[in-house]
């Protein structure tokens, strides 16, 4: 493919911008492996996707790597014990989600123990890929760049393409973060081996691994770990210029494909994970270890920031203490990076897969900004978009709820990257003006899906009606034939037959009448929804196509109709 | 709760406006050493007039003062307007020109960021229109001028009009090049004759040839600081170029070099920092390009054929109106989408 075709060449996006990088600092130390806390708080809702369902009850004992929730539905990761223990509590905390709204946890009292469940390594290079994907569905691995995807989803074959390259994205580009970094100096080996898992599992004859220039080390020792692989395993050193590790951004800097904006990099041969997450997959199947812990960067406004080996469920204050706690100063945590991260709702909160970072932030070096000036322009923005959308104009149809501008203009092609609102010389927060567009366009997408349902429901209804009435009107008819039994039998056979026909007739016109209503509504929005409204769309759609076949040739479209949509 | 980024790097719009304001002073130096310190004082009078009179229209429309005041851009308005207008203009002239660039252009359209024409160029085709004789009287440049002004005559002249005993206005004065050439030209002489004229220098206009390069230095400072884009300037100057080099090829006795042209009249200015005024352009990388190429060619249409002697002024007024227009026409492809 084009990748192997092009070695070593890159290719640029547009825009992206060159943050001050403030990753040397956590990286001085080596990764340690912070002790078992004594109470480990272990949100249900850690990853995208549905719940999963709790299969433990209060008071019961679990060993280390027990499951405690199994995956529930499509999209879904199990979450197991990160040590032996007691569940104290199964109930609604505090957990780390930018809403800052508290949701199911499960707290697990450590026994100090951290006794093993009999568990057992898979020999994946002989085994079924089906099967070792089916497998994952119980490891809990979940995407560990932040994004938090179960990952037995992306390795799933979808029967419709074929994966080619296996993108391992470890370019790390957001200011502070440094966990995958230590991650390859530290275990390149394992992550090579979880390339090649991950190779294996979806057939892809080539890996690119896309690191940073500003990760030198890191990117060496991947260089060794790769050489000692027999697998078709390239490290390619792409400048730093935030956000390249974008999935998107970065499967186009090392291929030069452009994965269009409404399908999955799948369907263009390419599928992509972060390095930590290949390393979770080989610790899996090499040691049967389900997903326990992760590395998080404790960094900015803190004693001694560095990087920790963390079992999920643990306090933050715990990973802060470890990093020689927090300034006086600090008046924030961040979640993620300065660009894309959030601010917890308070230190309360415990480390869930997704957490990749925190930042003990403080005045001096987030300050606010100024206040908002007008726009006037400059479209320094629109040189800073990675997307090459035109932030300015999204800007003021987001500012004003043009919504249908928005869309016209893509607002959902921007990747809250932050590019645009680093770069506004008025101060204009535009990623937020962008959130709360994004928020207006599914909230409108789902009234107008949930008023098309509304409306399919009582047009059913209505003919539903019409039909039972024409039943009745039939049964009456016939009771009436049946109490006329003495006139002549040749009438009445006559008049049964009639009301026959007359039924059909009836019906077959409402069910028209209907079908002609509905093959005018214009099709859905059709993306993430769930499968059962999915069939439902599917079923209508049908309906929808065979009425409209009738209605070609029956008779035009009357004003009325046309005002539906 | 979501609120990132939490970093931002970029020039304010008060530090932008002063590196504007910065890159005009070669300009200013140059005009100064080519016309005297009379400018001096028109520059002044334009930049009080600019933020008294925002100050008042921001108070009026319950704004902010002090915020708005200091992000520059009145005094960037009051600067090229009066940069544009004829160096020894009368006090009046040069105040009712930058009000009208300010309180009408500028505020009654809804102040920084909302007005969809360039204040200064509005100003400045409000003058012309209003006093074309005055607007079209130049000082010659004092190496050429028959009487020659101190700065304090100047200051005499610019407040009441007078002249120090002996001097006539015909000796201070004379006709730009560009307006020599177009009243010559209707008369059927020849370019090449034409250009014997003292008025002219070997490119443009004799000594005033320094201004405009020194236009050209303070732009390519504003190229290298980012603040300007760089398709703007080429875009105008190509365009203007190809198309006086077009007609000279063509006709060399009835149509001037293209050097003379980008050298002449408010090209340089115009290229460097009246086009790459943000707020009334476009936004798109290929608009930029249609945008300032569109007021080459119109400029030089204008100054051809027109009844004016420079088009700047009016090609960009009527490029100004487009600006929505190319925007929507030149929408760049989106990352993952076809054209």
């Amino acid at each position: 493919m084009n990748a192997i075709l092009n070695l070593g060449k890159l290719f640029k996006f547009n825009g992206g911008v060159h943050p001050p990088e403030h990753k040397q600092v956590s990286t001085l130390h080596p990764i340690s492996v912070l002790p078992v806390p004594l109470r480990l708080v272990l949100p249900l809702r850690q990853h995208v996707g549905s719940i999963p369902k709790v299969l433990v009850e209060v008071g019961q004992h679990v060993l280390k790597g027990q499951l405690l929730a199994e995956a529930e539905g499509n999209i879904s990761a199990a979450i197991h014990a990160p040590t032996s223990g007691v569940i104290a509590a199964i109930k609604d905390e505090l957990i780390p989600h930018p809403s800052g709204l508290p949701d199911k946890c499960i707290t697990l009292e450590s026994d100090g123990k951290d006794e093993w469940v009999a568990h057992a390594a898979t020999d994946w290079r002989t085994s079924d890929p089906l099967a070792l994907v089916a497998s994952l569905r119980q490891s809990g691995i979940v995407g560990l760049g932040g994004a938090a995807f179960p990952s037995h989803i992306k390795l799933r074959p979808d029967g419709k393409s074929e994966i080619r390259t296996l993108v391992i994205n470890a370019a790390e580009c957001e200011p502070y973060i440094t966990c995958d970094d230590m991650l390859m100096r530290e275990h390149a080996d394992e992550i090579v081996h979880g390339i090649e898992v991950a190779q294996y599992i979806l057939g892809a004859e080539e890996c690119l691994v896309g690191i940073e220039d500003n990760k030198p080390q890191a990117a060496e020792a991947m260089r060794i770990a790769c050489a000692n692989s027999t697998a078709n395993i390239r490290v390619v050193v792409v400048p730093t210029l935030y956000p390249s590790g974008d999935a998107r951004r970065l499967i186009h800097l090392l291929t030069g494909l452009e994965v269009p904006s409404d399908k999955r990099s799948t369907q263009v041969g390419i599928q992509c994970f972060n390095v930590a997450t290949v390393l979770a997959m080989y610790r899996y199947f090499e040691f049967g270890e389900p997903a326990l812990s992760r590395i998080v960067t404790v960094t900015g406004n803190v004693a001694r920031p560095g990087n920790f080996q963390v079992l999920f469920g643990t306090p933050f204050t715990t990973l802060l203490e470890a990093a020689g706690g927090a300034l006086a100063d600090t008046n924030d945590y961040i979640m993620g990076g300065p660009m894309m991260g959030f601010s917890l709702p308070s230190r309360e909160v415990s480390v869930t897969k997704a957490a990749n970072c925190i930042i003990a932030g403080a005045p001096k070096l987030f300050p606010a900004p100024p206040p908002a000036l007008p726009c006037i322009r400059c479209a320094r923005c629109a040189d800073a978009c990675p997307v090459s959308l035109q932030p300015q104009e999204l800007y003021w149809f987001s500012k004003s709820s043009n919504l249908e501008k928005a869309r016209e203009y893509h607002l959902s092609d921007c990747i809250e990257c932050g590019c645009c609102t680093y770069v506004c010389p008025s101060n204009i927060p535009l990623v937020q003006y962008y959130r709360y567009a994004k928020s207006e366009i599914i909230a409108q997408d789902r009234a107008k899906e949930a008023a098309d349902i509304a409306r399919e429901r009582n047009e059913f209804r209505l003919m539903r009606i019409e039909r039972e009435k024409q039943e009745r009107a039939q049964r009456n008819a016939q009771k009436a034939a049946g109490a006329q039994a003495a006139k002549p039998e040749a009438a009445n056979a006559e008049a049964d037959t009639e009301a026959a026909a007359a039924k059909k007739a009836a019906i077959a016109a409402a069910m028209e009448r209907a079908k002609a209503q509905k093959a005018e509504v214009a099709p859905q929005n059709v993306e993430v929804l769930k499968p059962a409204v999915e069939a439902e769309i599917a079923a209508i759609d049908a309906r929808r196509a065979e009425a409209l076949q009738q209605v070609a040739t029956a008779e035009p479209v009357t004003p009325a109709q046309e005002q539906d949509h | 709760m979501l609120r990132s980024p939490y970093i931002t790097n970029a020039p304010s719009v008060t530090v932008i406006m002063l590196k504007v304001l910065l890159a005009l002073l070669p300009g200013i130096a140059a005009y100064v050493w080519v016309y005297g310190g009379g400018v001096l004082v028109t520059l002044m009078l334009a930049s009080i007039t600019a933020l008294v009179s925002e100050a008042i229209m921001l108070k009026l429309r319950d704004r902010p003062i002090m915020p708005f005041l200091m992000d520059g851009s009145a005094l960037v308005t009051a600067w090229l307007l009066a940069l544009a207008l004829p160096p020894l203009a009368p006090w009046w002239l040069v105040v009712v020109g930058t009000l009208f660039a300010i309180v009408v252009a500028k505020q009654l359209y809804g102040g920084l960021g909302y007005n969809p024409f360039n204040p200064a160029m509005i100003g400045y085709a409000v003058l012309l229109i209003s006093f074309p004789v005055i607007m079209t009287h130049w000082p010659a440049p004092l190496a050429l001028a028959e009487a020659k002004l101190g700065f304090m005559d100047q200051v005499n002249f610019i407040f009441n009009a007078g002249l120090p005993a002996g001097v006539h206005i015909d000796a201070i004065s004379m006709a730009t090049p560009l307006d020599y050439l177009k009243t010559q030209l209707i008369l059927h002489h020849t370019v090449q004759d034409i250009t014997q004229a003292p008025v002219f220098g070997v490119l443009g206009a004799k000594h005033g040839e320094l201004v405009p390069a020194a236009y050209l230095l303070g732009g390519l400072y504003l190229v290298q600081q980012r603040i300007i884009n760089w398709q703007l300037p080429t875009a105008f100057l190509g365009a203007l170029a190809l198309m006086a080099g077009a007609f000279y090829l063509a006709d060399a006795t009835h149509f001037s070099s293209p050097a003379f042209h980008l050298m002449s009249g408010a090209s340089m200015l115009c290229a460097f920092f009246i086009i790459t005024d943000p707020v009334s352009g476009p936004t798109t990388p290929r608009g930029k390009l249609v945008f300032a190429a569109g007021v080459g060619i119109l400029t030089y249409l204008i100054r051809v054929y027109g009844g004016y002697p420079d088009g700047v002024a009016f090609a960009i007024i009527f490029f100004n109106i487009c600006v929505p227009l190319i925007d929507i026409y030149t929408q760049p492809r989106v990352f993952g989408h076809e054209k």
